[in-house]
């Protein structure tokens, strides 16, 4: 692992060209994947896939965002920025494995939620609310993990999970360094500067409580040996959701509470 | 003629100033209808505007004043103040100076008070500390808010009014979303009642986490509410928006809103909810 590298410098990798995405890794990491469509509501949202697949021999439910790898899948998911009805989806499938027992895991990698005008006539606000809300109280195993960029509300939309875990240079943040450094000083070409101040690696992020674990990245990046990552990702997986599923749910649930109600920093 | 005109251009002038030409009296511009309005009647109208009816934007005493009984409101965790988790440069000191020029604390301030007789836990936010961002603190407040209610069988009721989460507080800020939703969630299954007021302006993470949760969503008429900002969606997306965007009665039009309910009708609307629900006034 090398340490030096900046946040800037992981941004970038993160944004390389054949970054590995989840439809990469699902071949990989599981067996038996049945993709699952739509929210029983609107409609079928690209920029989220999920369905069900075997971890090992244990079914499992399998939730995230899809980034593309050229500019034609892109544009088919949106750049990974899900409408409501992408959440709406992730949590149809999210009680549908509650029901079945079946943990959860899921794949954060978006830039954020879609800002636009369809996205807030249908309620992106409350889909991310009732997302953030129903998750914290699933009555399954949740494991939630970075995989390239975790953007604000639209990530912790899929992130209120029993533990969490970051690619090595996976980054996890309240708003994009562009966004930051035009809210906070009316400059987006600082963005750089905003990126190496925020603290949005996986070093901070296990620092400041809100990740556990920070899975090995191959040398250079992800990209550089897909066997490798998916190997990794496999079996951190396979460790803690056989911990998880062995924990009484309603332990596992008190634990999930604490787990986010101890971060803040304050004094009285 | 002459005389006239000059005296045009002095009324233009003053009026640019935020001044009313005859008697020097001040006048602030409602930010909907654009129309100039004299603050003292502005003041008296608790900030409505006479002419659109667009509800701006109350400091925490006057929101206090206005809603519950006199001298019922009870303050929790006033001296509770953020650290500086991602050390921010010059986040302490804004701070301070924010303190020191509203009086508040952080951005919410939250207590117990009676409406009518009827207890309730109550927060309330406020634009003028920091556009009312939710970082440790504001998540803190909250979160006991909502444990103190559910442990003592209290309704709660949450006026909201927040730019988003705090970004000098990083991602501890984002986290505080979960923290106050998960609050939410333990006080609903101990089947306590949940309020919530969007004021002016409801947007971005807060939109996006307890605000969105209450098992009644109220509005005051006019003001914006929203997950994104418009001017993100308007330069990103390129797309030109109706002039009533993201406005409260937009939102009840799109099914996210239950009511908009006018200030003056405010208390008496709240206290009916309050016994509709089975809440009855404290015994004195």
């Amino acid at each position: 692992m090398d340490d030096k590298k900046t946040a800037w410098e992981r941004l970038q990798l993160v944004h390389t060209k054949g970054r590995p995405t989840i439809r990469d890794y699902i071949p990989l990491i599981f067996t038996d994947f049945y993709e699952m469509h739509g929210d029983r509501h609107f409609g079928d949202d690209h920029a989220i896939i999920g369905g069900i697949a075997r971890l090992d021999d244990r079914p499992v439910t399998i939730i995230g965002q899809v980034k593309g790898r050229d500019i034609n899948e892109n544009k088919a998911c949106n750049f990974a920025m899900p409408l409501p009805e992408g959440y709406r989806k992730a949590l149809r499938l999210a009680k549908q494995a509650e029901k079945f027992h079946r943990p959860v895991i899921c794949f954060i990698d978006t830039p954020g939620a879609y800002a636009g005008m369809a996205a807030e006539e249908r309620g992106q606000g409350e889909a991310i609310a009732k997302n953030i809300a129903e998750f914290m109280r699933l009555r399954t195993p949740v494991i939630s993990i970075v995989l390239g960029e975790g953007g604000s509300g639209g990530a912790l939309a899929l992130g209120v999970c029993d533990e969490l875990a970051m690619l090595e240079n996976a980054q996890y943040s309240v708003v994009s360094p562009r966004g930051f450094a035009s809210i906070l000083w009316k400059d987006a070409s600082r963005e750089e500067e905003a990126c190496n101040i925020m603290k949005i690696t996986a070093e901070d992020m296990v620092r400041l409580g809100v990740a556990e674990t920070i899975i090995q990245e191959p040398l250079g990046g992800a990209h550089n040996d897909l066997d490798k990552i998916s190997e990794n990702i496999k079996e951190y997986l396979s460790l803690k959701i056989a911990e998880k599923c062995e924990k009484d749910i309603d332990e596992l649930l008190k634990e999930r509470y604490t787990k986010f109600r101890k971060i803040g920093e304050f004094t009285e | 003629m002459g005389e006239r005109l000059e005296n045009f251009f002095g009324v233009v002038k003053k009026r640019f100033n935020g001044y009313n030409e005859e008697d020097n009296r001040e006048t602030v511009k409602c930010p909907r209808c654009q129309s100039l309005i004299l603050l003292e009647r502005y003041e008296e109208l608790h900030r409505v505007c006479p002419n659109c009816n667009y509800h701006g934007r109350l400091s925490t005493p006057e929101r206090i004043e206005i809603t519950f009984d006199k001298n019922s409101f009870n303050e929790l965790d006033r001296d509770m103040v953020s650290c500086d988790p991602i050390e921010f440069p010059d986040y302490g000191d804004k701070q301070q100076e924010l303190r020191d020029k509203t009086g508040l604390h952080d951005a919410i301030t939250t207590g117990t008070a009676t409406i009518r007789g009827v207890e309730t836990v109550v927060g309330i936010m406020d634009s003028r500390y920091m556009m009312g961002s939710m970082g440790s603190v504001v998540g803190e407040k909250i979160a006991r808010a909502f444990e103190y209610a559910a442990e003592k069988g209290l309704p709660v009721i949450m006026f909201t009014a927040s730019g988003g989460a705090r970004m000098q507080e990083g991602i501890v800020s984002l986290m505080q979303m979960a923290k106050t939703s998960g609050a939410v969630q333990l006080h609903s299954e101990a089947g306590g009642l949940y309020i919530t007021v969007l004021t002016d302006p409801t947007t971005g993470g807060v939109t996006a986490s307890f605000a969105s949760l209450g098992d009644i969503i109220i509005a005051e008429p006019k003001v914006l509410i929203g997950f994104a900002g418009r001017r993100v969606i308007e330069s990103t997306m390129r797309q030109r928006l109706p002039e009533d965007f993201q406005l409260a009665e937009f939102m009840q039009d799109k099914g996210f809103v239950d009511m908009i309910v006018e200030r003056k009708k405010m208390r008496s609307t709240l206290s009916h909810l309050l016994k509709l629900h089975g809440y009855t006034p404290k015994e004195v």
